[in-house]
């Protein structure tokens, strides 16, 4: 073991001599394959993250949300649907929510409005940074992309002209955090009054109701009986959502991976014509090296260390990379791909996190082949005879 | 009389057997060679030195006929004529040192990294293997030149390096294919003294040379002619106690 260790260490020590001869060559291929890794760790970082906020933004999401469809869309719906949910055994609470968006035409963005449940909604997603007690009527709180898009602060005025054209003042009594924004940036939280009062929207009426059950294996028993109470409405229950999220995601995820396909196919025949077209002065040195005591094992464990230190050294500089681009720069060159179209982007600023599986996937999925590419050439140049040296 | 370190048997060697280019570069060959003193193989180009060389220091293997090889340590004599190769390369390691024609040193290493390579698959320590290619490169006087990439040493010292290289390993055999061709009469003086001094260490150096000045000095115990594949001449060297009036056979 020792000596199989020891033998290993001079081998290391050859091929890094070796590699150190042939720099620019190996630079380049260094070069291509550490921006393959890194777009392809971008890609799998970012979404990995963006599925971990989803996911950290639904937790305190309630378990079910009951929309009201009208020849399939989502529709309004009355207070008789709210009182017939909490008569169902097993519901620990139902409340109306009030949202809605708003296309402002000053800037062109969509705006996320709502009004806060006051507490009784347990908080999640939106929610969450819209959680306590609902505005003044006459004051918003609002996201950072809101306040960036119209230069507004805390303390000044917002304007804001309705479907119907008429004008509302609203004092802006916050901004919410920037930590929040990759929920927040769009949003505009405004009191029940004057919510119903921009929409025009009467009394008794809610966007949707949101359900809580005491026991969460219950969960698709009492959506059962509510669809039995409320046909016309659709029940949308927390895992509903994530697994949507899920989808999104991996789709988006799959179309930029498989955009990358044909860089990654590129980049393995380039690593396959680089290992098989050994060069006269590559075959000679072979051929020496076997006529003075290495056996062909040897001289293609020799070459293996190379194609493995190359994709070695390549992941480890493009997965860190990587880290920082999603990590440290909010992922600047992938967001317009993977985050979908907005006018108000949010500043994310993502949890640093790694996920070992995902690590470990990319990793096989990158050295492997590339290793297992160069093998072949290699092995086909290592069996030459060790006479050749004499002719 | 010991047993001969080497012996050939009836060996014939055809290059690319069973293809148009087939070529036979040995005729049944006999030759028993001890294990100690200094043998030059001499003939004209074509006269098959060479193969006979890579077949003697286990670089390939006869088409037909029979070697022997005592081993060094447990004398043991065996057969190799067809071993597979990971043996043949085990036996190369052990029991040969090689110099070639041009010396082969790998272009890019340094004086010393070239030195280490044969001792890289024993799997000693690195610091084990410095100090003995070191030792090597002092004892030839070219350690001074040890960090020096070889492209940029002179042929002497190139030739130096390359002879380092194959007794790294402390080789009872020395095989050297054309060690002179090229080199100035200096130089050609100096291998010799090398090569005499590890004659008088009791070691065995097979050489190939069409070189007078080779085959002529005086650390030489015995010359074999080649030509056309075949052994056409076998006569005692100048260091051969038969020339030297001492008597006893080659």
């Amino acid at each position: 073991m020792i000596r199989w260790f020891r033998v290993q260490v001079l081998m290391i020590d050859y091929t890094l001599a070796s590699m150190a001869r042939r720099k620019a060559r190996n630079l380049g291929l260094l070069l291509v394959y550490a921006a393959i890794l890194f777009v392809l760790a971008s890609v799998t970082l970012f979404t990995g993250a963006l599925r971990e906020e989803a996911v950290r933004a639904l937790v305190g999401a309630p378990e079910v949300t009951v929309q009201r469809m009208v020849m399939g869309r989502h529709a309004l719906i009355d207070r008789d649907g709210l009182e017939a949910l909490r008569a169902i055994r097993g519901v620990q609470w139902a409340e109306g929510r009030l949202w809605g968006y708003f296309y402002d035409t000053a800037n062109g963005a969509n705006y996320t409005m709502i009004v806060p449940s006051g507490g009784i909604v347990p908080s999640g997603g939106r929610e969450a940074v819209a959680y306590g007690a609902p505005p003044e009527p006459g004051f918003v709180r609002i996201g950072g992309g809101v306040a960036r898009s119209r230069g507004v602060a805390p303390g000044d005025w917002l304007f804001l002209l309705n479907p119907q054209g008429r004008l509302f003042k609203l004092r802006v009594e916050a901004v919410f955090p920037s930590a929040s924004e990759l929920v927040s940036a769009d949003l505009v939280v405004l009191s029940e009054a004057d919510f119903r009062a921009f929409h025009t929207l009467p009394e008794g009426v809610f966007t949707d109701l949101a359900l809580g059950v005491r026991n969460p294996r219950e969960i698709t028993t009492i959506v059962e009986k509510a669809a039995l109470v409320l046909p016309d409405c659709r029940f949308i229950t927390r895992r509903d959502i994530l697994r949507t999220y899920d989808a999104l995601f991996d789709w988006r995820e799959g179309i930029l991976l498989a955009l990358m396909g044909g860089a990654i196919l590129a980049f393995m025949i380039l690593a396959w014509d680089k290992a098989s077209g050994q060069s006269p002065e590559e075959r000679r040195e072979i051929g020496i090296l076997k006529a003075i005591g290495w056996e062909t094992g040897e001289v293609i464990r020799a070459r293996l260390w190379e194609s493995a230190l190359v994709s070695l050294f390549a992941f480890l500089a493009g997965y860190l990379l990587a880290y920082l681009h999603v990590f440290f720069f909010s992922a600047g060159l992938l967001r317009p791909v993977l985050q979908g179209w907005a006018v108000l982007y949010p500043e994310i600023h993502l949890t640093p996190r790694i996920d070992g599986a995902r690590v470990l996937t990319l990793f096989l999925l990158t050295v492997g082949p590339y290793v297992a590419a160069t093998l072949v050439p290699i092995w086909r140049a290592a069996v030459v005879d060790p006479d050749t040296v004499m002719r | 009389m010991d047993t001969p370190m080497l012996t050939l048997r009836a060996v014939t060697k055809t290059h690319n057997e069973g293809e148009e280019n087939a070529c036979t570069a040995l005729h049944d060959i006999d030759l028993s060679l001890e294990g100690r003193g200094v043998t030059v193989l001499r003939g004209p180009s074509g006269s098959g030195k060479s193969t006979l060389l890579s077949l003697v220091g286990c670089l390939s293997r006869p088409t037909s006929g029979r070697i022997h090889l005592r081993d060094p340590e447990t004398a043991e004599v065996r057969d190799i004529s067809a071993l597979p190769e990971r043996f043949l390369t085990l036996l190369r390691r052990r029991t040969f040192g090689f110099v070639f024609q041009s010396f082969n040193l790998i272009h890019g290493l340094s004086a010393l990294e070239n030195v280490m390579l044969p001792a890289y698959p024993l799997g000693q320590g690195r610091r084990e293997i410095i100090t003995r290619a070191t030792a090597w490169l002092e004892r030839l006087d070219v350690a001074h030149k040890a960090r020096t990439p070889v492209e940029l040493l002179s042929g002497g010292e190139v030739q130096r390096v390359a002879i380092a290289r194959a007794m790294v390993n402390d080789p009872p055999v020395l095989i050297a294919d054309e060690p002179t061709a090229n080199l100035d009469s200096d130089l050609v003086r100096r291998f010799l003294e090398i090569v005499a001094r590890f004659r008088d260490e009791g070691r065995m150096v097979l050489m190939t040379s069409h070189d007078p000045r080779v085959w002529e000095s005086v650390s030489v115990d015995r010359v074999v002619t080649l030509r056309d594949g075949r052994i056409a001449g076998d006569e005692p060297g100048p260091a051969s106690p038969a020339r030297q009036g001492g008597g006893g056979a080659p």
